[in-house]
């Protein structure tokens, strides 16, 4: 370890990183309720409350809806906020989250991901973040924990930008992350606090004053409401290139780096392509290396921000490859491919000529295993060599729908 | 369109001292109540009684802000006195 960063080692969960990421962050104001496979987050603040470490305003809410009004009220009026949830809390907050982003206020919330309500489910998958997906949040992917804990500290450069303004959710896989030791290099709060300092150089926010008769969410006119959409849409836009801009920055001061939007791992000279996200691809990195070293040239694009969608980078890097497999943890109900295959096959054209195939996988704690990966790999390869492959494959699945 | 015709922030926010920014929800009336000064009592419960509490005290009775009643016709029916009469819009054009 170079000798210009203070490295600080330990063991732990991916929630206890969440919980430190917010904690060294330093919110004012941090509302949440327990819910698996996020209670853990919260025992640990509350822990770092009661023992001083934590200089925040705890509040104990009666459920998921009140803790996003909370966050939401106390950033309007200035304060740094952080809360967590997952699956039945986050829908159980919609309304709340969706005003939120329309209130532009830069709340940053961790979604453990989790199954969706319809069936009941305590198990992995993203069904949770894609139930939000148009919320107008800025969603974010960890792949592992020190990939949690650097993206909380980064979420709060986003979203209280003067530029963005817009609600950040950092989103990991429950279960596979939220459960899993791993060793975390822990930024020291000096590093923390000199990453974050930026933010106070910039232009002040509009926030709620005592005695002032400024208002937040008016009954927004037609004509209004237009506009307001229309900056959020350009905020977005504009989020694209911040992320990427302090993901330089944070590799200045920490000296990590997760290239901003999308992750390439060894992509430049790859033929086939799967494109993933969170904890999955730390197994298809692994696999990735297992077929590169009998020959075969496949590459990984992990998409670490999931909206505003990375198009211009995805279609900068996949551009030309052979064939691309999108491996979704969630579904698209009414498409028949996943979520991001979806989206993805919106840019075919600028994708010129590349091929894709969606491959579900992982959904509800059905493991993403290395056999899974060579199969997608595999089928990839069959498309890139012009053989008749199946659109979409629910790989764990039984073998009519593609599966073993 | 101006990106800031309506809103000098990227948010919804509004200085109420120097612009409200509201809905002419008045324009959403097909009726209006009109108030007969003398069966008035000055009770005050239409003022109460108004979802979006924009009846107002005069001087001789109680009066609805033209701007903003949607013309719901509560006031109407919880008068006591039977003072306010709900009337078509149509007869003021």
């Amino acid at each position: 370890m170079n000798s210009k960063t203070e490295s600080n080692f330990k063991v732990m969960t991916g929630n206890a990183a969440a919980a430190i990421g917010a904690t060294l962050s330093r919110p004012d104001v941090v509302a949440a309720y327990p819910i698996t496979p996020q209670t853990e987050i919260i025992e640990q603040l509350s822990k770092f409350h009661a023992n001083g470490e934590l200089d925040a305003e705890m509040i104990t809410v009666e459920g998921e809806n009140s803790a996003m009004n909370a966050v939401m009220a106390a950033s309007l009026a200035g304060g740094r906020v952080f809360t967590a949830t997952s699956s039945w809390g986050l829908v159980f907050m919609y309304d709340a989250v969706l005003a939120a982003a329309g209130a532009r206020a830069p709340v940053v919330m961790v979604n453990v991901n989790r199954e969706t309500p319809g069936i009941i489910a305590v198990s992995s998958g993203q069904q949770d973040m894609i139930s939000t997906r148009d919320s107008g949040w800025i969603f974010l992917i960890a792949e592992n924990c020190q990939e949690i804990i650097d993206t909380v500290i980064t979420a709060y450069r986003l979203a209280e930008d003067y530029d963005i303004q817009v609600p950040v959710m950092v989103h990991y896989d429950g279960f596979y992350l939220s459960y899993l030791s791993e060793v975390v290099d822990v930024p020291t709060q000096e590093n923390v606090d000199k990453f974050l300092s930026v933010l106070n150089d910039q232009p002040a926010r509009t926030i709620l004053t005592p005695g002032e008769q400024t208002g937040c969410g008016s009954h927004g006119i037609l004509d209004g409401y237009v506009e307001l959409r229309y900056k959020h849409c350009m905020a977005m836009e504009r989020a694209k290139d911040k992320i990427d801009q302090i993901d330089k920055e944070f590799s200045n001061i920490f000296e990590r780096s997760y290239g901003g939007q999308v992750e390439g791992y060894r992509l430049d000279d790859a033929d086939v392509v799967l494109v993933g996200s969170g904890s999955m691809c730390g197994t298809i990195k692994t696999v990735i290396d297992d077929r590169r070293k009998k020959g075969l040239k496949v590459g990984l694009l992990k998409i670490r921000m999931y909206r505003p969608f990375p198009s211009e980078k995805l279609i900068k890097h996949l551009k030309g490859k052979k064939a691309i497999g999108v491996v979704d943890r969630s579904l698209a109900f009414g498409f028949k491919g996943g979520p991001m295959y979806t989206e993805l096959k919106a840019f075919s054209e600028e994708l010129e000529g590349s091929e894709l195939i969606s491959f579900i996988d992982g959904i509800a704690n059905t493991d993403i295993t290395k056999k899974n990966i060579n199969k997608m790999i595999d089928m990839t390869c069959d498309l890139a060599e012009g053989k008749d492959v199946p659109e979409v494959t629910w790989v764990s699945y039984g073998p009519q729908q593609g599966g073993e | 369109m101006s990106l800031n015709k309506y809103f000098k922030t990227e948010g919804p926010w509004s200085d109420a001292k120097v612009e409200l920014l509201c809905s002419d929800t008045g324009s959403w009336r097909s009726e209006r109540p009109v108030v007969d000064e003398e069966k008035c009592i000055l009770c005050g419960l239409c003022a109460i009684y108004c979802p979006i509490q924009i009846v107002k005290e005069q001087t001789d009775c109680f009066e609805a802000d033209l701007t903003f009643c949607k013309g719901c016709g509560i006031c109407a029916q919880e008068c006591p006195a039977k003072a306010i009469t709900m009337v078509s819009e149509g007869e003021f054009k």
